[in-house]
């Protein structure tokens, strides 16, 4: 493959945040590449903290591949390789000193498909805390798992059977079950990985109810192949292409008025 | 497209419809054929083996008074087990021959008359004497195991008079007949088979020496193949990198899972008798061998039940923070588990019924004693089953039979082990 | 998500906030011809503007809505219906900019004659815009219905304003240029009428999602 600087797209839109003090997380000049291909070009762009950031694209346009990149999940494939510069807080993530494991702490990760533990709704929750022993006694980590399943909508559904197994529990319980897992650790960054796309309508829409409600909280990015759940959960929205991010804006910029071609055509649907 | 076309082209779906349902029946048949040919093959075996077996879990025995005589035993009143030991017992066992049969004079009849009862049985009455040294003078009525040719006579398997069965005179038969006459002769539940170690008398003969052999062989071969075995497959599915000496790695563990047992026998003892010197015929080096044996088909299945674990378990361990190690260890080991055991059971059943190895570090032994530990001279039961199909006499015969359907017994218990593992702790994503 | 019960009471407020200044212009506009007032005149075609902010406000947040929340059923008809009231209003606006202008220009001749039927008709199409919003706040169909039945002693009023001043006019030639200006003003109150007609047969749409334009009053 050719890999020449005309492949590169200029982002355009608002990619970098005016506000220093809003930036979350931000990065430079990231390139991902799994192995020869080249998977993320040059992606530069800012994440506001308590906001709902939304990538879209067409399938394997590198949302997904960068949003890994931002909790160093790539680690785990062998051939992946980050290059630029990701910080969250100031703090680059790639660097030496830093443990993945710390920094999954951080961010925590809410994956496509459902995936709770095949042990129990409270074993779900605890698993975390336990590892990073955030709770000292029982109590405290009792208190962690009830007001972790509160925040993520589930403990009125639940609190009868906060011993039965977790994968017993309907799709779209089980997907709150995991944002609980994921935020039992208190995490400043949750990223959610198209959470929806295994869910009906109904638990889709208590999700993206779940997803505005946590915004308060924590800063989060969520990746979907639906615009229009980016256009209802997000608050600023950037679009994908061939591994180049092309426009990032305010979703209402982004779906009523977008700036580039290839963002027009993708949301009206006359992609492609 | 018009009506004539519609109709013209269903029929021609209509006539190859046939054609196509023809080929799905002639393929069904086809399979039935073959699965009845493997189960009346099944079938053949196990009527063959049962059939000739079945007998051996009885054993012919003989009833005589027999009486203990303070002069024979402890002529001295000394109350020494030991003295009580020495004592000679088959004389009591003769005495109480010659009493019931007054009328045998010749010696060659003497010696025919004491072969009715097993050589066996002044072992059985010395027991009784130092059990309960009280018996010491009295007169019990005693049954002692008959010897095997009378056991294969009253069994039916070989017949007086007949050429080639002269092993029983007509006079003996006469005995037999006076004794069954008097209800003195009756057939019983085998226990020696299930007790005793192997013997060159069949109806001394039992397969617990060989049983327990096995049982070392067994728990050494468990112990060393399956931590070993799941590390290893552990080790190679999660945290081993992907170059070419991991691919070399792996091709040679498939390739020594297709390795002929024997090998690996030459291997035990050139390696574990010439090289470390560990005893011959042990439990430690049979099991040794058989964990080479074992281990690739450990490892091959517990690769395959870690790769069956979803990726997405793993994600959200290490999602929430988990490290590494972690998340293995708290979440996909407990998920292929059950695999993994079952594959272990699996390949322990293999090497249960593995003789070829062994014969190569010296299991093949004629042992009576049972083995007491891993480093005692034992043997195994395919082993045992070897040997005694190898002996001349016609009673070793029902007793190899005997010996193969306990051993099949165990194989399925233990397969069945397996099945009701994976039954009961399988998991759908 | 769909769309929040808060965000569509913000829309209603913009929407009444809308009304009431529009109803305002209608009437200061009228006030300032029957009263011959320059300074209110000046009043209503210098706050215009706001009533024009409002229709771009309300538009964008119908826009937004439409974009982002995806809104269905009664929803969708809710949002689109709003488009078309502000719509509606700002031209009514205009309106009142326009009879404040006539009136302006009016106010520098003498007074032709005591206006009788005009402020008549500026109360009743007053009247009407205030209902048809409440008509729409309240999704109340018999009320929007209400108001277009009223639109036809508008039209009367009109007709008759109209052939008043033929008469005026016919006798006495000078007033022509004056009789003509308060025709126009018959006029826009007429259409601020229409406006008010048609606002509320959407409110009739929103509610039993029919669309009764163009039909006959018995029809619906």
């Amino acid at each position: 493959m050719v890999r020449s600087r005309d492949d590169i797209v200029r982002t355009i839109g608002k990619p970098l945040l005016a506000d220093d003090e809003r930036v979350k997380i931000s990065c430079r000049n990231v390139n991902v590449y799994y192995g020869e291909k080249r998977a993320i070009r040059e992606v530069s762009v800012d994440i506001a903290e308590q906001e709902v950031t939304a990538f879209i694209g067409p399938s394997g346009c590198g949302k997904s591949t960068f949003l890994r990149c931002i909790n160093r999940m790539n680690d785990t494939i062998k051939s992946c390789r980050v290059e630029g510069e990701i910080t969250l807080d100031r703090e680059d993530i790639y660097d030496r000193n830093v443990d993945p494991v710390l920094l999954r702490a951080r961010i925590g990760m809410v994956f496509q498909k459902p995936n709770p533990f095949p042990k129990s709704i409270f074993e779900n929750v605890a698993y975390g805390p336990r590892i990073h022993g955030l709770a000292r006694n029982k109590s405290e980590l009792d208190e962690i798992v009830i007001t972790s399943l509160e925040k993520a909508g589930l403990f009125s559904e639940v609190k009868d059977q906060l011993d039965h197994p977790g994968t017993g529990l309907s799709g779209g319980q089980q997907q709150r079950l995991c944002i609980a897992r994921a935020i039992s650790v208190q995490p400043e960054v949750i990223l959610m990985d198209e959470p929806c796309s295994a869910l009906d309508p109904i638990a889709t829409a208590k999700i993206e109810e779940l997803i505005d409600e946590l915004r308060r909280n924590f800063t989060i990015i969520i990746v979907t192949h639906s615009m229009q759940q980016a256009a209802r959960v997000s608050q600023r929205t950037a679009f994908f292409h061939l591994g180049n991010l092309v426009e990032v804006d305010d979703t209402n910029t982004i779906f009523v008025n977008p700036e580039h071609k290839l963002t027009q055509d993708y949301i009206t649907g006359r992609y492609g | 497209m018009n009506k004539q076309d519609h109709e013209a082209r269903l029929n021609l779906i209509k006539s190859r419809l046939k054609i196509r349902y023809a080929k799905e029946k002639a393929f069904r048949a086809a399979g039935v054929t073959a699965i009845l040919t493997a189960l009346s093959m099944l079938a053949i075996l196990f009527i063959t083996i049962v059939g000739s077996g079945y007998s051996a879990f009885q054993q012919t025995f003989v009833r005589l008074d027999i009486h203990f005589d303070q002069e024979v035993i402890d002529p001295e009143r000394s109350g020494d087990p030991e003295v009580f030991s020495q004592a000679d017992f088959a004389g009591l066992v003769k005495k109480s021959l010659r009493k019931k049969f007054p009328d045998v004079r010749k010696r060659r009849q003497k010696r025919d008359l004491y072969s009715l009862v097993s050589s066996g049985a002044s072992f059985q009455l010395r027991d009784m004497v130092m059990n309960n040294p009280g018996i010491i003078g009295s007169t019990k009525t005693v049954w002692m195991p008959a010897d095997d040719d009378i056991d294969m006579y009253v069994k039916g398997h070989i017949k007086a008079g007949e050429k080639g069965g002269g092993r029983i005179k007509d006079y003996k038969l006469a005995w037999i007949k006076e004794l069954s006459a008097g209800g003195a002769i009756e057939k019983r539940f085998n226990r020696t088979l299930f007790t005793s170690g192997d013997s060159r008398e069949p109806e001394l003969a039992g397969i617990w020496g060989a049983a327990v052999g096995s049982f070392y062989t067994m728990f050494v071969t468990l112990v060393l193949s399956f931590p070993l075995g799941v590390a290893t497959a552990i080790y190679l599915e999660e945290f081993a990198p992907k170059n070419i000496w991991t691919d070399i790695l792996e091709v040679n563990i498939n390739n020594l899972a297709a390795v002929p047992s024997i090998v690996f026998g030459l291997l035990g003892l050139a390696v574990f008798l010439n090289f470390f010197g560990l005893p011959r015929s042990a439990p430690i080096v049979g099991g040794l061998v058989l964990t080479f044996m074992t281990l690739p088909t450990i490892i091959i299945a517990s690769r395959a039940s870690l790769l069956a674990v979803p990726p997405s378990i793993r994600e959200g361990a290490l999602g929430v923070g988990a490290s590494k190690m972690q998340a293995v260890m708290h979440h996909v080991l407990p998920l292929a588990l059950p695999g993994m055991l079952t594959g272990t059971i699996i390949g322990m059943a293999r090497a249960l019924g593995e003789t070829a190895p062994l014969l190569m570090i010296g299991m093949v032994a004629f042992i009576v004693d049972i083995p007491a530990g891993i480093f005692d001279k034992a043997t195994v039961l395919p082993v045992q089953i070897y040997l005694w199909a190898d002996s001349p006499e016609r009673a070793f015969m029902e007793r190899t039979s005997a010996a193969i359907m306990i051993l099949l017994a165990f194989l399925l218990i233990m397969n069945a082990a397996a099945v009701i593992l994976r039954k009961r702790f399988e998991r759908r994503w | 998500m769909t769309v929040r019960s808060e965000e569509l009471t913000n829309l209603n407020e913009l929407l009444l906030k809308m009304a009431a200044l529009v109803e305002a212009a209608i009437k200061s506009s009228v006030e300032s011809l029957v009263a011959r007032k320059a300074n209110v005149a000046e009043k209503v075609i210098r706050e215009d503007h706001q009533i024009n902010a409002f229709d771009v406000a309300i538009d964008e947040e119908c826009i937004r809505l439409l974009a982002l929340k995806q809104p269905m059923g009664k929803d969708l008809r809710l949002i689109t219906t709003a488009m078309k009231i502000t719509t509606d209003l700002e031209r009514i606006g205009d309106n009142a900019v326009n009879i404040a202008e006539r009136a302006m220009e009016l106010n520098l001749e003498p007074e032709l004659k005591p206006y009788v039927d005009i402020p008549r008709m500026s109360r009743i199409v007053q009247g009407m815009v205030r209902d048809t919003i409440d008509a729409f706040v309240n999704e109340d169909v018999t009320l929007a219905k209400d108001v277009i039945m009223r639109d036809d002693s508008v039209d009367d009023l009109n007709e008759t304003v109209w052939k008043d001043l033929m008469l005026i006019m016919t006798q006495d030639p000078s007033t022509t240029s004056r009789a003509v200006k308060i025709t126009y003003v018959s006029k826009y109150l007429e259409r601020i009428g229409d406006h008010a007609t048609n606002i509320a047969e959407t409110v009739v749409y929103m509610v039993e999602g029919k669309i009764i334009r163009h039909m006959l009053p018995d029809q619906f």
